[in-house]
């Protein structure tokens, strides 16, 4: 019992599971087609990023790794505000989400 | 107990992202991303970052997914057609993702020196962590939030109507009549 707990996991594992995680990011920003589900990829390319930071902070016992992440979080929210009011403005103007026929940045 | 844990939510977390790219519906990939960020935020604690754990389910999968749902509901989107990418992301961008993920793959399975994680590792306590954010960091700190406000005035002015749009509307319409 004492050997189940004492079971420990190397941390390439989770820097494998950060970079897998930013692929498919990347993926999906290329594949969707619709603004707000871009837009959640870029997300999710955010977080497997801030993965690899908390692992490597870590690794190395250092606290500012993790402030580092404390501040994506900050623009990943500040991010997401503007963000959004830029889709809410396109929509209005375009009645579409689709990102084939948003075009053109004028509106 | 570590390996365990670790094994089941780094699954949940990889199932989630996958989900996300194969749903067609913009509120499906928006519960997935949340189940995405849920476990990071167990992966964090696992590794000993209490408070960012707290702060990744409260900023990420409370506030920011929140804001997406509403978007997504209040602009009624509905089903995406699939394409599956256009001809420069497959001409470009895919194998670009292949390269990146084989080199950084290959760069940390011969990486020397990486240690292990195992449950009872030193906790990085938020006293901790906010001693070093508000003496060393402080200025940092200070910007953020100036950061944060020039957000808010931003979204709020994009997601406004635009006055003179109203004005030539309301013209148009004295005009019409």
């Amino acid at each position: 019992m004492n050997s189940f707990f004492a079971q420990e996991v190397p941390l390439s594992w989770y820097l494998l599971l950060s970079a897998i995680l930013f692929s498919l990011g990347v993926v999906g920003f290329l594949i969707k087609r619709n603004l707000i589900t871009v837009f959640m990829s870029i997300e999710l390319m955010l977080n497997g990023v801030n993965l690899s930071f908390v692992t490597f902070a870590h690794q190395w016992h250092a606290v500012k790794g993790q402030i580092f992440v404390f501040f994506v979080m900050m623009v990943a929210a500040a991010e997401a505000a503007v963000g959004l009011a830029i889709i809410i403005a396109v929509f209005r103007a375009r009645a579409t989400l689709a990102v084939d026929r948003i075009d053109r940045m004028k509106l | 107990m570590h390996l365990i844990l670790f094994i089941i939510f780094a699954g949940l977390c990889l199932a989630g992202a996958i989900n996300l790219l194969l749903q067609t519906h913009p509120i499906n990939s928006a519960l997935s991303l949340i189940v995405v960020m849920t476990s990071l935020a167990v992966l964090y604690l696992l590794l000993g970052a209490e408070f960012l754990a707290a702060a990744q389910i409260i900023v990420y999968a409370g506030a920011i997914m929140v804001l997406f749902t509403f978007v997504v509901m209040l602009l009624n989107a509905g089903r995406e057609e699939r394409t599956m990418g256009s001809r420069a992301a497959w001409t470009i961008g895919f194998p670009a993702v292949t390269a990146i993920l084989a080199v950084i793959a290959t760069v940390i399975l011969h990486a020397q020196g990486l240690g292990v994680a195992r449950l009872g590792d030193g906790i990085t306590s938020t006293e901790e962590l906010s001693s070093v954010l508000f003496t060393k960091l402080l200025l940092p700190f200070e910007v953020t939030s100036v950061l944060i406000l020039i957000a808010i005035l931003g979204a709020v002015a994009l997601a406004r109507h635009s006055e003179v749009n109203e004005d030539s509307h309301g013209d148009a319409e004295r005009t019409g009549k």
